[in-house]
């Protein structure tokens, strides 16, 4: 790279990003001559300018067309593939609609957890799975029994599993202490037995802490329910159903640059409207890639801006997006109309008639391409 | 030990369940009882049903002994000789009927080649694995099972000759073929169905070749002079009734031509197809708009004030006209009387319906097509023996859809036609490809079907040699005729003002939602304000409350503000007539809609 080339490109900064202004930078060879350069760059703002969209150019309806129209195909069935370890991922229609209705619970939350290359290793991957994977008290116990003479409950251990766990008995007894206050915990080699504390009282509380220890978390972290180590490339990586992202980037092995879930609440409350953007436009993708379809990813990311332009993400629903609209006339036309004319005579709103909804339905020209120029000169 | 249910009731335990079974399969066998009984041992529930109930689907197999048929040269011989009869080979045990249930107990051979000795059964013929119509397809194991029904399907929609008495009758929509022919290809079924008696289509000679395009995309040429020779033309029929209806207070409907003073009487134009009773005369060559059955009605919400009212006693007028796109010839006048007891006039159309672009035409193998032009036989390719075909079908139609038994027929039926003789192309049962050919090449034509043709327009010889053949093609009842409109300007909705919707009304074609989104994402917007002007209105709005004023006649249509009266400035605002709806029905709710008016310009 010649210092006089740099010198030229560098005063194109103005009119050319620094992404395109790079690639020419890269590109160039050194021998070409100040007027080749020149040239080149002429080229380049040609080609940037004819690449700009044009103004009037409704890239909103087109991006809706564009997505739309694809959706039409879809399969609602998904292929399983008999034999392999998979994680049952919701795809498809339902999970686009999943996803630009910015739902707060979704079928399928998954993560991809990538681990620091210190931990590398088939070994390392699958510690490391075993640990996260959120395991119930109820899970390690084979049987309960009810001493009704006694006011005794007598759990017995599933032996195995416990080893599998490499978890004691007595580990167990202490992660359920908080859970059965009042109750003395003793512990026999492969048994635990709750006793009343005080004097005996009704059976049915016995009962109550059965259920209620059965559903402690002993080990692992919250709403990890699966975990399935896979290598991918190079690198050993953990795929989970369910998701939890905070207390997973919190974990020294995890690779927090590249750790993700498909959550977009989720990510935007621990990796904020940045990130949750980013996991939009990719869950979108990946739909579409996968029923073999072919969307330009501009139209996707026009989509995901807009559901996260206001800082926060909002779906596009009657709720959402839709709520923000200036115009009563486009909010009516879309849901319940009833609601948002009320609502609108109570406010005493004015439509202003700016957009393109309300200009149809009133059939007057819509200010897009042609409709869009006027005059500037009023004559009143 | 067994269970044994009779009907579905218990009636007892035996001990050795399988000897039970066959023991009552033999004495069915043997007539001993009858032969519509059937037994099922299901062996995982150890349970034994006998049925002996109505409402079983059953059908015949032929009984399998010991890897032997029990079907042999005798019987066939009996048979043939008109010894035997079918009821003679059910009653000697040679053939018997299964229903579901027993047939989970048997195992059927498809054809007698595979039998062994744990047959229990023989398919009556390997072909009747498909249904009447399906089985009519010829040499339907040459052909996808997909279109293979879409074959059988389209055969339900040809034109042909449906019935016999058809000239009594009065169905609704029926189409009769001119000159309908057996097909030169056959299956068994067709004898068996007495095809010949109601054939559906006719022998055509097709050529498997482009034409300027003309039957690209599934169309077909048609030779000109061909349906003017009478080739595919059918007729179509329509009736059109009208009754005296009866209303209270004895009122009546009366069929008659109208009387002048009648409330919405046309014109004497309109009625000029009458004769003295009201009705059509036969033969009468009508329009759409012209009047077939004269009435008149009662008038409408007559009170008992009214009967001395003279004027309001007028009756009106409710004849039965031809709507839009109706045509014909009265063909048939039928008086009579309907369930009620009241008067019942029915007339029915003729129309001659000559093949025309846009007219539906298919082969037996679910290769359909639309005409794409029709072609004098002057301009049309023409072979060295100077065979002219009647229709061109496109290559284009073949690899895609596999329809190889479309192939085969081709080349059945030019033997057919060169042997005068028909050619059997039943379901794995037919003549062999093969000695198709053969004999092609004895009749002195090439064995692959193909002929050298020659450009009708220029006389040039075609660089590839055209696969030509007979085929039997059908009519299909879907035609142009019924189906074309166009609209530029025409009726509209009441309520609306938008333009009616369907043919009948002659309605236009809506620029829907989706639609206008394309207008939109082009930016065209003033062509859009243009397509959506069809219910565009001009509504005085007050300027000062924001209002929808009107026009009063008695101030020379001067616009009126329904607050200020004539205190106000009315500007005329041009709108869609729905959008006058909306705001009318939001002042409905009781909010008061303030229209800003604001100069544009």
């Amino acid at each position: 790279m010649k210092k006089e080339h740099q010198d030229i490109i560098d005063q194109y900064s103005e009119i050319l990003p620094p992404y395109i202004l790079g690639q020419i930078d890269q590109y160039l060879p050194s021998s070409s001559t100040k007027v080749q350069v020149e040239k080149v760059l002429s080229k380049v703002i040609e080609a940037f300018e004819t690449a700009k969209v044009n103004p009037g150019e409704c890239v909103g309806l087109v991006s809706a067309e564009s997505i739309g129209e694809p959706g039409t195909q879809m399969t609602l069935n998904t292929f399983h593939l008999a034999g392999v370890a998979e994680v049952q991922v919701t795809t498809g229609l339902p999970r686009i609609i999943e996803i630009f209705d910015a739902q707060k619970s979704i079928k399928t939350p998954m993560m991809e957890i990538y681990l620091k290359d210190s931990h590398n290793s088939v070994d390392a991957v699958r510690k490391f799975a075993a640990k996260i994977k959120s395991t119930l008290f109820g899970e390690f116990a084979k049987e309960y029994s009810l001493d009704i003479f006694d006011q005794k409950l007598q759990v017995l251990l599933n032996k195995e599993f416990l080893a599998d766990h490499e978890i004691t008995a007595k580990d167990l007894a202490k992660s359920i202490k908080l859970k059965s206050k009042g109750f003395v915990i003793v512990v026999e080699d492969d048994r635990i037995i709750f006793e009343h504390k005080g004097k005996p009282e009704e059976i049915k509380e016995l009962y109550n802490l059965k259920n209620k220890i059965r559903l402690v978390k002993v080990k692992g972290l919250k709403g990890i329910t699966q975990v399935l180590p896979v290598k991918r490339g190079e690198k050993y990586l953990v795929l989970t159903a369910g998701t939890n992202l905070k207390d997973v980037l919190d974990l020294p092995e995890v690779d927090v640059t590249r750790t993700t879930s498909n959550d977009i609440h989720e990510v935007y409350s621990v990796l904020g409207v940045e990130a949750a953007r980013q996991i939009i436009i990719n869950e979108v993708f990946k739909v579409i890639e996968s029923q073999g379809l072919n969307v330009d990813l501009r139209h996707i990311m026009l989509v995901a801006d807009i559901m996260c332009v206001g800082g926060n993400i909002k779906g596009i629903t009657r709720y959402g997006v839709v709520s923000e609209k200036a115009s009563v006339l486009a909010r009516a036309s879309f849901e319940t109309p009833v609601k948002h004319i009320i609502n609108a005579a109570l406010e005493g709103e004015v439509d202003y008639l700016t957009s393109v909804v309300e200009n149809v339905m009133i059939n007057q020209p819509v200010p897009l391409g042609t409709g869009l120029p006027g005059l500037i000169t009023k004559l009143k | 030990m067994a269970d044994v249910y009779l009907n579905s009731n218990i009636v007892g335990v035996v001990d050795n369940p399988l000897t039970f079974v066959s023991d009552i399969k033999d004495l069915r066998r043997k007539g001993a009882i009858q032969i519509d009984v059937n037994v099922f041992f299901n062996e995982e529930a150890n349970e034994i049903s006998i049925y002996t109930d109505e409402g079983r689907a059953r059908r015949p197999l032929i009984v399998v002994k010991d890897g032997r048929s029990l079907l042999t040269e005798k019987h066939l011989d009996q048979l043939k000789g008109g010894e035997l009869s079918w009821m003679d080979l059910v009653r000697q045990g040679v053939v018997e009927y299964l229903d579901a249930a027993e047939e989970e107990n048997s195992l059927i051979a498809f054809n007698d080649i595979e039998i062994t000795v744990e047959h229990t059964h023989l398919e009556v013929s390997p072909g009747v694995i498909t249904g009447v119509t399906t089985s009519l397809v010829p040499f339907g194991n040459y052909l996808l099972s997909t279109r293979l029904n879409g074959g059988s399907k389209n055969q339900k929609q040809a034109l042909g000759f449906y019935a016999a008495n058809y000239h009594l009758r009065l169905d609704m929509d029926a189409n009769i073929l001119h000159y309908p022919q057996n097909p030169l290809v056959k299956t068994k079924i067709h004898d068996v169905i007495d095809y010949s008696e109601h054939p559906s289509g006719q022998n055509m000679v097709v050529a498997i070749m482009c034409y300027d395009g003309y039957n690209m995309e599934d169309g077909v040429i048609l030779n000109k002079t061909s349906i003017q020779r009478g080739l595919a033309r059918s007729t179509y029929f329509h009736p059109i009734s009208a009754e005296e209806l009866r209303y209270s207070g004895g009122l009546i409907d009366e069929i008659s031509v109208p009387d002048k003073d009648v409330k919405g009487y046309r014109s004497e134009q309109d009625y000029r197809f009458l004769e003295t009773d009201g009705i059509v005369y036969p033969e009468a060559k009508v329009d759409e708009g012209d009047v077939i059955i004269g009435r008149t009605s009662p008038p409408r919400f007559l009170s008992s004030m009214d009967e001395y009212n003279l004027s309001a006693a007028t009756r009106r007028e409710s004849s039965l006209n031809l709507k839009h796109g109706q045509k014909g010839v009265a063909d048939l006048v039928i008086l009579t009387e309907n369930e009620e007891g009241n008067r019942l006039v029915q007339v029915r159309l003729r129309e001659e319906r000559i093949p025309e672009i846009g007219d539906k035409f298919t082969s037996r193998h679910g290769q359909k097509g639309v005409t794409g032009i029709l072609i004098p036989q002057q301009d049309i390719p023409f072979s060295a023996s100077g065979i002219v075909p009647d229709l061109i079908f496109t290559p284009h139609g073949i690899p895609s859809r596999m329809t190889i038994s479309h192939l085969i027929e081709l080349i059945g039926a030019k033997v057919g036609a060169l042997s005068g003789r028909y050619i059997d192309g039943t379901l794995f049962q037919s003549e062999y490809e093969k000695d198709l050919r053969k004999e092609l090449q004895e009749r002195g034509f090439r064995e692959d079907g193909t002929e050298v043709f020659y450009d009708g327009r220029t006389g040039k010889q075609m660089l590839a040699r055209i696969y030509v053949g007979n085929m039997y093609y059908l009519r299909l009842r879907h035609m142009v005729a019924n189906k074309m409109q166009s609209r530029a300007r025409g009726p509209i909705q009441l309520l609306t003002r938008q333009p009616t919707e369907g043919k009948a009304k002659e309605g236009g074609l809506r620029l829907g939602e989706m639609e206008k989104d394309t207008f939109i994402a082009h930016g065209a917007s003033l062509l859009l304000k243009e397509r959506f002007d069809s219910d565009q209105v001009v509504i005085p709005i007050c300027e000062k409350s924001g209002l929808m004023g009107y026009y009063d006649l008695r101030q020379n249509g001067k616009a009126i503000s329904p607050l200020y009266g004539e205190n106000s400035e009315m500007s005329e605002v041009e709108m869609s007539y729905a959008f006058k709806l909306l705001l009318d029905e939001i002042r409905s709710m009781g909010i008061y809609v303030k229209l800003n008016l604001e100069n544009k310009y």
